[in-house]
């Protein structure tokens, strides 16, 4: 059948769409596809800025697609399209196989049709009347600034706000048909402190999946003080010296380097590239023995939290690192298959437009049995990293990190802030010096970009000690 | 629908919902993708993809918008609807208006859009190239990061007072970045990127040979001691810098007070005097050029830095007229728009003025770090503090000798980078985000592992 030769129709987000997507799924195995898996999604996104004491930019958006994938011989051909008709589906099932010259069109039992639908979106349908109004977030916000103006050093307040509502739908050969809706809600609140010569920033970013009612009835109080104090701190803070020192980073955000130091080099995508040094090392120390690391996309609100992968798994808690020893990788169905790492719940994407990859979810080291002060009281001299910035890992493995609120530590106490610091190494390297794991465990929502786009997830681990680190400084 | 129908649609939609005012930006695209892995197809990837932005002004003037990927009957409506209720929240303290030059007449350039040549050529090409590249030293085992991609696209710009302008361009990219390991080393990694119109314009041989001679290069390394040290900043380095400073020439953040210079900086000391830097987003060298804006503004050389002081900023309709001076072809499209550089060009001027002219990369014999690649400037840089510290790839030259940087960080501050420019060497470099020559900076802090 030629897909010219289709009659129209189209995906109903909402509706039972079980006949058409099995239509779809036949027609490329019967093309001589081994699997065919359609991702369809609708969104609904808001956004909301507030500056200084003013609105100043409200961005509604919304959108379909489709993102279809065949696989053949572990190679894969994605097609993303706009077009969620019928014909438009089809036309990228004939994109990608003809991507993938495939020409050994036989028809198999291979595909016996879509199982029951898994609904995970049943409860979920009333969130979006839930979700606070842009007039309520924009007071949340304008109150939020209002708090930060605690004196007039502060230049520069924003408050900003996302929400997105995505309604997914996922069908594979193997049966898989699913749908969910997800939400995420972020809040972010920046400031920029500036006396003569002097300036710093302060930033905090909130966040949560799932929960609709978050943000109506958010502490920005609170939030606006911890901002504050923490740009005020750092507004006369000298630069660091550069060096090799112990370091004790601070909970929640303080996660963002094993996340990506070493969380992304878990991800079966750096087996498959051979960028990762642990691909061997399964069942052998990679890192200190007082270090236990977990990802899993279940914790309640999390903001890496899901009901189902994209590809229609539902996520698993992974013990990725007992005690020092590797234990797994995360994985999806391209890592499994190519790999032999069996899928952990972990394939993701950012939108349609992307084929899902493994990706991390809620990533954190799990809490040991120390107080923040046994960890400072520990060192001599080295440096608290209270507030971590971006980072980035090349390609060989190295990484650095910005500190955005650091202290000295001499003789086991804090003394001054410092600012300007750097924290570079390997993971191969530094996992083994993280020699004391605190008891305070939080989590913290972030966004991660990598091959599958920008995802949502939380980093997080207690306060943690690493024994030694190279601080880039001035 | 076509971009007219679409443009016809809104004005139908929009008479039926009363809004007088109004604007769109619209792309169309269809983007084709390849990576391998040792000889294999990795990912084999095709998309089509419509974005329209719609704006509406309500009663008050006040601007509201939408985006979407739907451009149905439907979807539209839905879109100024949205768009109209959104402009319920509309700034009252900034407006927004149309560009007065949206009607001016655009320079396109010789239409450059090539045909598709398909996945299987892509294909072909990529294998070929990964297998040449292996080839090319026996410490290169893996090319983990590669991709060969064209795309085709359309972008519109139309508003309810009759401007309507569109552009068709396709542009194709190759990158190849090599993973070399020896025994008792760490791996080392490096590689370089190609743009052209099309795949037929992209240089491989010279893409898979400078991503070879770069990886093998960095194979013997060595850490480098914790220190203050002269500087020569490649072409690519340099120009990444000033990108991520950029705020320092853009009126918006100077308005939204994120930027280091404020509504009086024009005329402001910044460096040598032999310094001048361009933004072109119409260079013929550019091959993501645009001959307009989010706001329908044609593009146009602007120069920000004239022998070392600050000339011009970047604007967009709004920040335009706050400053009493014309649109630059720099916004966005948005309630609030933003407003960005395109293509910076940066030049020596005629004169030497107080530079050291002996500071040559090719031939200087005395002790600098040579900064091929900054990193991670997502991270390492605080574009409203100017400050910045940011790992590179580079080399330490010693008694005309020179080694590979095993792991290392630099550190400084813009303003003070920018003062102590030593030398600006005669010859300029194509990269792909723009045009710069080699830059000599004295005293700046590296951080090291020695």
């Amino acid at each position: 059948m030629l897909s010219s030769q289709i009659k129209s129709n189209e995906i109903e987000f909402g509706s039972c769409n079980k006949d058409l997507l099995e239509e779809i799924i036949f027609y490329g195995i019967g093309l001589g596809a081994e699997f065919v898996e359609i991702f369809l999604e609708n969104t609904d996104n808001s956004s909301v800025l507030a500056e200084e004491d003013y609105i100043t930019n409200v961005s509604p958006s919304f959108g379909r697609g489709a993102g279809i994938r065949i696989f053949k011989d572990k190679r894969d051909g994605f097609v993303s399209t706009n077009d969620l008709t019928k014909h438009g589906l089809m036309r990228s099932v004939s994109q990608a196989i003809e991507m993938l010259d495939i020409t050994d069109k036989k028809y198999t039992d291979v595909f016996n049709g879509l199982k029951n639908q898994r609904d995970y979106g049943l409860t979920k349908k009333t969130w979006k009347d839930e979700v606070p109004t842009i007039h309520e977030i924009s007071e949340k916000l304008l109150e939020s600034n209002k708090s930060l103006k605690k004196n007039n050093k502060i230049i520069t307040r924003k408050g900003s706000y996302s929400r997105n509502l995505q309604e997914v739908i996922i069908a594979s050969s193997d049966g898989t048909y699913v749908s969910d809706i997800r939400l995420h809600q972020t809040v972010g609140l920046n400031v920029i402190a500036n006396d003569a010569q002097y300036r710093s920033n302060g930033s905090r970013r909130f966040g949560s999946s799932g929960m609709p009612n978050e943000f109506k009835f958010w502490d920005h109080e609170k939030a606006a003080n911890d901002v504050f104090e923490s740009s005020m701190n750092m507004l006369y803070a000298d630069y660091v010296d550069a060096g090799q020192m112990p370091v004790v980073l601070a909970n929640k955000f303080g996660g963002v380097i094993f996340h990506e130091a070493c969380g992304h080099l878990l991800e079966t995508t750096q087996i498959e590239r051979g960028t990762t040094p642990f691909e061997h090392k399964l069942n052998e120390k990679i890192a200190h023995e007082s270090v236990t690391a977990i990802d899993e996309g279940i914790s309640k609100g999390s903001f890496g939290s899901l009901s189902v992968d994209d590809e229609g798994m539902e996520p698993e808690k992974s013990v990725l690192i007992k005690d020092g020893i590797l234990k797994k990788f995360i994985s999806d169905r391209a890592g499994e298959l190519r790999t032999g790492h069996k899928r952990t719940g972990s394939g993701r994407r950012q939108n349609y437009s992307f084929a899902a990859a493994s990706r991390m979810r809620n990533t954190y080291i799990a809490k040991g049995e120390y107080s923040k002060d046994d960890l400072i009281s520990s060192i001599s001299d080295g440096l608290y990293c209270k507030s971590m910035g971006g980072g980035s890992v090349g390609a060989t493995g190295q990484f650095n990190f910005a500190v955005e609120e650091g202290y000295l530590i001499k003789n086991g106490k804090l003394t001054k802030p410092v600012k300007g610091a750097t924290l570079i190494g390997e993971a191969k390297e530094v996992m083994p010096k993280i020699s004391m794991c605190g008891n305070d465990l939080e989590l913290a929502p972030g966004f991660c970009g990598s091959i599958s786009g920008s995802v949502n997830v939380t980093v997080g681990q207690p306060h943690i000690k690493v024994d030694s680190i190279t601080v880039g400084g001035r | 629908m076509n971009s007219k129908e679409i443009t016809s649609q809104i004005s139908k939609s929009a008479d039926f919902l009363n809004l007088k005012k109004w604007d769109y930006g619209a792309s169309f695209s269809n983007d084709y993708s390849v990576q391998v892995d040792k000889g294999e197809a990795k990912q084999l990837k095709a998309s089509q993809k419509q974005v329209l932005t719609i704006r509406v002004w309500n009663e008050s003037n006040l601007v509201g918008i939408t985006t979407t990927s739907d451009i149905s009957e439907s979807g539209i409506k839905k879109a100024l609807n949205q768009a109209n209720i959104a402009s319920n929240f509309g700034n009252k303290n900034e407006s927004t208006e149309f560009s007065p030059l949206a009607n001016d007449p655009i320079k396109v350039r010789e239409a450059k859009k090539r045909n598709p040549v398909g996945i299987k050529k892509l294909l072909t090409l990529l294998r070929e190239a990964e297998v040449k590249l292996i080839e090319s030293h026996e410490s290169i085992k893996s090319i983990p990061y590669n991709g060969l991609s064209e795309s085709f696209y359309e972008r519109v710009y139309a508003n309810s007072d009759g401007a309507f302008r569109s552009y068709a361009k396709s542009q194709a990219a190759l990158y190849l970045y090599a993973r070399a390991e020896e025994e008792d080393k760490k791996p080392r990694s490096s590689g370089s990127v190609k743009l052209g119109y099309g795949v037929d314009d992209i240089d491989i041989e010279t893409c898979i040979k400078e991503a070879s001679n770069k990886t093998i290069s960095h194979l013997n390394y060595s850490s480098i001691k914790t220190n203050k040290y002269l500087i020569c900043f490649s072409p690519e380095s340099f120009l990444t810098l000033i990108n991520a400073f950029s705020s320092m020439f853009n009126a918006r953040s100077i308005l939204d007070g994120v930027s280091l210079s404020n509504k009086n900086s024009i005329g402001e000391k910044l460096s040598t005097e032999a310094l001048n830097i361009y933004d072109d987003g119409l260079h013929e060298k550019n091959i993501s050029s645009a001959p307009f804006d989010g706001e329908g503004t044609p593009t146009k050389r602007i120069c920000l830095i004239n022998k070392g002081k600050i000339e011009n900023f970047i604007h967009s309709e709004s920040t335009a007229r706050i400053f009493k001076t014309s649109p630059t072809g720099h916004a966005g499209i948005g309630s609030k728009v933003s407003v960005s550089p395109d293509w910076i060009v940066v030049e020596k001027s005629k004169e030497d003025y107080d530079l050291k002219t002996s500071l040559d990369h090719s031939n200087f014999e005395g002790e600098f770090v040579y900064i091929e690649e900054l990193n991670a400037i997502h991270a390492g840089v605080r574009a409203s503090q100017g400050s910045f510290s940011l790992p590179f790839d580079g080399w330490l030259y010693k008694n005309g000798k020179k080694i590979s940087i095993e792991s290392a960080t630099v550190a400084g501050d813009i303003k003070y980078l920018l003062k102590n420019i030593v030398n600006i060497e005669s010859s300029q470099e194509v990269t792909t985000s723009g045009i710069s020559p080699h830059i000599w900076v004295d005293e700046l802090s590296i951080t090291g592992d020695a």
